[in-house]
């Protein structure tokens, strides 16, 4: 479970995150919708801690991230944007590094490797150095590194940027794996058709503030949209009107 | 402390695989310094045995008005090439390198040596040449003593006690012990130890840090749960093994190549066995987490490879400049300028390789200051990697 409490982040004069506050159950995938700078980034690094709020609080599992960084964070595989790797590293070796730095034992690490080798379908270069990767074989790698901890919650950042139909695919199937564990999972997305095709609840942000927080359907429906795209574009409309 | 070691091993791996790293740290940076120092000390010694050994050579115009000066330079080795110059021809031969320095001696000469007035002559040489420069020193010094010889007999047909005419006798007493006169030569030689040191670093600097930011990977490993003291000193200490490498490659080289130069043709020895090598890698070791937490703390504020590699060459200029004033203002070593790192350094290096005993307190106060230096820069880039700029 992740929580985001009356989230506030200036920088500078710029106010970036106005007053957002949403949660994300376990069991289900929570989308993070909004248009490029509207603040989804800066909210997801508040939720993992690498920054932290001018005001409000986020929680993992109901553990504050602030407050006790270390505890929280050993919940929590993060995904940020840039998914860079250790190119002189072979897969394996990125995600017991990974996973030595969560603080997990050798024996255990190899285990993990190999289930998520299975899972993730990447036997086939585990053992390889990371440098010639493609960027859906990196995501993956980036994915099991986020994952190697077993951790209850997942945070993603676009982590559809760049991938190709193929690959988004593989990914969709690999979260609504976790989802089936009852994994709380919450990834941030500009594109309507991803999130609709994946998400049980959507949270829509715009110019730093929150405009919508609910399942895909009732927002088409309370918007009165024939589609979701639709909705988006109108729930987008209003946040402009309200600010 | 275990997130810390984590760090260290990946990074000493990681770099193991990079040949640029390798490259600087293995072979550029400690042989660099050992090969160029090996070639110049060889070449300026050859020189300077090579000049005492031949004869100066003179192109004299004129001679024929002086005939006893020329027998006085042939009987003293100088090889003369007689020629009839004019003063503007001599000037154009020896500025195109035609002829070497040249001797004038002109139409009055005679006239007045006769009548016990100075002759003049005239030495022709360019003094920008060091090698020419040397010749003129040489044919000078003999004109002298020729000039008194000649004053001498002069007092003497007048009846006067020529040594009246010397009132001082100059006698040059030279202290240098033979090392310490191959210490001049080998005072750079610090520099190419502390440069060797710095390099070994610093691609792991760049690429533990900048190079984290550049390839993206830097908020993965910010967003797990351990402390950044814990990244950074694991950072920090894998620079550290990779200079400590280096500095052994260079000391190591330049005790071969100490082998081969041939100093002991100066009558100088160099004193640079295995076991001074060990001290002196004993006394480089407290500046070894200096350098590598001053690299990483001014690394850690660039955002590319190139702009660290850019900041990071000024870096390598900083311990020249301590060793710069030492060697202008001539400093010798002295227990407060043990405060000051790498300038420590290179006296506690410098009095090692002259044989000189060096005190245990200087040693002690040297290794102080680099580590207590090296402790702030640690912090300070700990407390740099805390913020959330380091993001942004």
């Amino acid at each position: 479970m992740i929580e985001a409490c009356a989230l506030v982040k200036r920088f500078g004069s710029v106010e970036a995150v106005t007053d957002v506050s949403f949660a994300a159950r376990d069991g289900e995938i929570t989308g993070l919708l909004g248009p490029n700078g509207a603040g989804k980034s800066t909210c997801l690094r508040m939720i993992y801690g690498v920054i932290s709020p001018d005001s409000g609080h986020a929680a993992i599992d109901g553990i504050d991230i602030q407050g006790e960084t270390s505890t929280a964070r050993a919940q929590l595989g993060v995904l940020p944007h840039a998914t860079g790797l250790y190119g002189n590293l072979t897969a394996r070796e990125n995600i017991a590094y990974f996973g030595s730095l969560q603080g997990i034992g050798m024996k255990r690490i190899a285990q993990r490797c190999d289930e998520l080798g299975r899972s993730l379908d990447m036997l086939g270069f585990m053992n390889r150095r990371v440098k010639g990767f493609s960027q859906g074989q990196r995501i993956k790698v980036a994915l099991a590194r986020a994952l190697v901890h077993e951790p209850q919650n997942l945070v993603l950042d676009e982590p559809t940027n760049g991938l190709d139909v193929m690959a988004i695919r593989n990914l969709r199937e690999m979260l609504q794996g976790l989802r089936a564990q009852g994994r709380c999972i919450l990834f941030s997305s500009h594109v309507m058709q991803e999130v609709a095709a994946l998400c049980d609840r959507v949270v829509i942000i715009g110019g730093g503030r929150l405009l919508a927080d609910d399942a895909p359907e009732a927002i088409r429906e309370r918007t009165g949209s024939a589609s979701l795209e639709q909705a988006f574009l109108q729930v987008l409309g209003h946040g402009a009107e309200f600010s | 402390m275990r997130a810390l070691l984590v760090v260290f091993a990946k990074e000493f791996v990681e770099n193991l695989r990079d040949r640029r790293t390798l490259f600087s740290a293995l072979l550029f940076g400690p042989l660099f310094g050992p090969l160029l120092f090996g070639a110049m000390v060889t070449r300026m010694l050859n020189q300077n045995t090579f000049e005492a050994d031949q004869p100066l050579q003179l192109t004299i115009s004129g001679s024929e008005l002086a005939p006893g000066l020329t027998q006085y330079l042939r009987s003293h080795d100088v090889k003369l090439e007689l020629a009839a110059l004019s003063e503007e021809s001599a000037k154009a031969a020896v500025r195109s390198g035609k002829a070497p320095v040249v001797l004038i001696v002109p139409p009055d000469y005679r006239q007045r040596f006769e009548a016990g007035a100075p002759a003049p002559v005239f030495i022709i040489a360019d003094s920008a040449d060091s090698q020419q420069r040397k010749n003129a020193d040489r044919a000078r010094a003999l004109l002298a003593n020729y000039g008194s010889a000649i004053a001498q007999q002069r007092l003497q047909v007048r009846g006067i006690n020529p040594l009246l005419a010397v009132p001082v006798a100059v006698n040059d007493v030279d202290v240098a012990t033979p090392t310490g006169r191959a210490v001049a030569i080998l005072g750079f030689m610090t520099y190419f130890v502390l440069f060797a040191l710095l390099m070994g670093g610093l691609y792991l600097a760049i690429d533990s840090t900048a190079g984290e930011r550049e390839r993206g990977s830097l908020e993965a490993l910010l967003s797990l749960p351990v402390q950044r003291s814990a990244l950074v000193g694991g950072k920090i200490l894998a620079t550290c093994a990779y200079m400590c490498i280096s500095l052994g490659i260079s000391l190591s080289a330049f005790v071969v190549v100490f082998r081969f130069v041939p100093l002991e043709r100066l009558g100088m020895s160099a004193n640079l066995g295995a076991g001074t090598a060990l001290t002196l890698f004993a006394i480089c070791l407290p500046f070894v987490p200096l350098g590598a937490a001053l690299m990483t703390f001014v690394a850690s504020f660039t955002r590319t490879y190139r702009e660290a590699q850019t900041y990071l060459t000024s870096v390598l200029l900083i311990p020249t400049l301590p060793i710069a004033f030492a060697s202008i203002y001539s400093l010798k070593t002295k227990s407060s300028l043990m405060l000051i790192p790498s300038l420590s350094q290179h006296l506690l290096m410098t009095s090692v390789l002259k044989a000189e005993s060096i005190s245990g307190l200087d040693v002690l106060v040297s290794a102080g200051a680099s580590l207590g230096l090296a402790l702030i820069l640690g912090l300070l880039t700990a407390r740099h990697w805390r913020r959330e700029t380091m993001l942004l």
